[in-house]
């Protein structure tokens, strides 16, 4: 090859620059490269830094919490002694208000996000709005807990209820659930919209037939996500004033009388897992620390289950859904 | 269809070719589209026939409008905003002009079935996709529908490979298996008019040569517009044929005439390979 280069150089005496440039690019190689490995270094340091930390945290968690769990621990209501203490209250007004929160953001968001995407006119007022939600997503959830306590608790006398909390995580997650709904939809290809509409579909005919099932996916994993941060908010609820001791359940969602649903719990008081962690970790005594080691470790499992969910559906939908 | 009609008197002055024995499906006179208010027209006071069942191709080099043509058939610039035509699509025998904004895009693509360049099966069983123009219309009635699948795979020369696995996932079928279906969903639906946007662009030789011969095929139940890049394809199908440049119509006319006695120099140097 080299010769080559030669014996063309020495027919062509211009053709002498080249083979200087030619070095010189040897060099830029090396040099380039070596900024490519700096940087790939850099990155797995950082990656490394916040894995080892978290699972530094688990670990810990985990070590003082898990001993701790047993079923007298989901089956006991919080108690001065902490040996005697458990979450009942805390998960069954977890659970409750989770409900809450999903009655109350996923439809809204769902529609927002349709609405947004596929009705509303593109003009400079729709794309304030649109702004304005992605924004909101970003807004401090205590913002949502001095709005709420002055909108739900004062302005609509809902008092410091199960159905106060719903609304208010509900507010907090509707922007998540409206921005992956929106996003959800337009991965659908235009070319699936022009053979429905191409068939004399109506607009409606063609969301409810193919945007909502094809994109449900997407939109489950938004709802899931949304809902597993819920789960984890403290702030606003301690804002409405959730309470941190409560030694009774919410009334019971059925009676045995006509109708058998019962809507009353809904205007309960409640506490929820994250006040009962941060009230038994104010505490002194230890052992009450690994009572909220060990709540800690309910709620991450929990928040882990329900984002395993939904990477699951997700990785279903994208398999059976080919354009 | 039963019903025979003449093309209106002002169309027969207009174009003198044919033997008379063919009869106007819809007139295209003096359109004119913008995407865009600003934008320069796409489609430049455009006119032509098309005769009932009938093949008639739009050829041109790319950016010439053809699509953009086929396109307002059925009304899909509809769907996007800003988009403006002028002029009108009549469509006989009932003489209406389907671009008037008193009628709805709907039913102007409830009349007018449309196969897309890239084939585009909704991702739900072969059935379900066949069956989906039927399903829009409301029609419930499963003999019916069962029956109207069958005859439309048929005719789409589909039936044979698919008729054991109609529950089976649409997306899973080759690509030309595929755009026969599209055609098979748009025929299922009785389409006056049936739009095909280059469908085999996107396709192999013999998936090419299969669609082909069912476009021949079905010219006897349905009128057909067909985009096309394929010069040979449009010789070989088309009974009628317009070549259109920048948006206007050169020369409109029998294929046969257009590919072997072409009166404008743009469509001779067009077809002979001079430029496109």
């Amino acid at each position: 090859m080299e010769t080559i280069m030669a014996s063309a150089s020495d027919v062509e005496n211009k053709l002498e620059p080249l083979s200087v440039l030619k070095s010189n690019l040897a060099v830029n190689v090396k040099q380039r490269k070596r900024s490519d490995f700096l940087f790939s270094l850099v990155g797995l340091m950082s990656l490394l830094f916040a894995l080892i930390t978290l699972l530094a945290l688990f670990v810990d968690l985990a070590m003082t919490g898990v001993p701790r769990i047993d079923l007298a621990f989901f089956a006991e209501f919080p108690s001065r002694f902490a040996s005697k203490a458990g979450i009942l209250s805390a998960w069954v007004g977890t659970f409750a208000v989770m409900i809450t929160t999903a009655f109350c953001a996923i439809p809204m968001g769902i529609a927002a996000g349709i609405y947004l995407e596929e009705y509303a006119p593109k003009n400079w007022l729709t794309r304030l709005i649109e702004l304005n939600i992605i924004n909101l997503a970003g807004v401090p959830s205590i913002t949502f807990g001095l709005m709420a306590l002055g909108l739900f608790v004062y302005k609509l006398q809902l008092g410091q209820s199960i159905l106060t909390a719903g609304l208010t995580l509900g507010l907090l997650v509707l922007p998540i659930i409206i921005v992956t709904t929106r996003e959800a939809i337009r991965t659908i290809p235009n070319s699936i919209r022009e053979a429905s509409y191409g068939l004399g579909a109506t607009h409606w005919q063609t969301i409810q037939d193919h945007i909502l099932p094809y994109s449900s996916g997407g939109i489950l994993t938004g709802v899931i996500i949304a809902l597993s941060r819920a789960i984890g908010e403290t702030a606003p609820l301690v804002t409405i004033g959730a309470l941190t001791f409560i030694a009774f359940l919410p009334s019971s969602p059925v009676s045995p009388e006509y109708p058998f649903l019962s809507f009353k719990w809904l205007m309960d008081s409640f506490t929820v897992m994250p006040i009962q962690m941060f009230n038994w970790i104010s505490r002194p005594q230890a052992e009450f620390h690994v009572n909220a080691a060990a709540t800690g470790v309910v709620l991450l499992l929990m928040t882990l289950i329900m984002n395993g969910i939904a990477i699951f559906i997700r990785y279903r939908f994208r398999k059976k859904m080919k354009w | 269809m039963e019903q025979i009609y003449k093309a209106p008197p002002e169309c027969q002055t207009k174009f003198t070719f044919g033997s008379g024995r063919d009869f106007l499906r819809a007139k295209v006179s003096d359109l004119s589209f913008r995407y865009n208010p600003e934008d320069r027209r796409v489609l430049n006071k455009v006119s032509l026939p098309v005769f009932d069942k009938k093949i008639t191709a739009l050829i041109g080099p790319s950016g010439c409008g053809k699509t953009t043509l086929l396109r307002c058939f059925n009304r899909m610039h509809d769907l996007y905003n800003a988009t403006s035509y002028e002029g009108d699509i009549v469509l006989y025998p009932e003489g209406k002009n389907i671009l008037s904004s008193e009628i709805d895009p709907m039913e102007v693509r409830m009349r007018i079935g449309m196969v897309f360049q890239k084939p585009n099966p909704f991702p739900k069983t072969i059935y379900e996709n066949v069956a989906y123009g039927l399903k829009v219309r409301g029609i419930k009635k499963k003999s019916f529908i069962d029956e109207k699948i069958e005859k439309s795979l048929v005719q789409a020369g589909l039936w044979s490979e698919v008729k054991d696995r109609l529950q089976a996932q649409a997306t899973a079928l080759s690509g030309g298996q595929q755009q026969r279906l599209c055609i098979a969903r748009a025929l299922a639906t009785d389409p006056q008019i049936l739009l095909l946007d280059e469908p085999t662009s996107a396709l192999d030789p013999i998936s090419t040569a299969h669609i082909e011969e069912l476009i021949v095929e079905i010219k006897d139940d349905v009128t057909i517009v067909i985009v096309t890049h394929n010069l040979h394809q449009a010789a070989r199908c088309a009974d009628y044929t317009s070549f259109m440049y920048m948006g206007d119509l050169i020369e409109y006319g029998p294929s046969e005439q257009i590919f072997t006695k072409p009166q404008d120099k743009r469509t001779e140097n067009y077809i002979t390979g001079r430029f496109g």
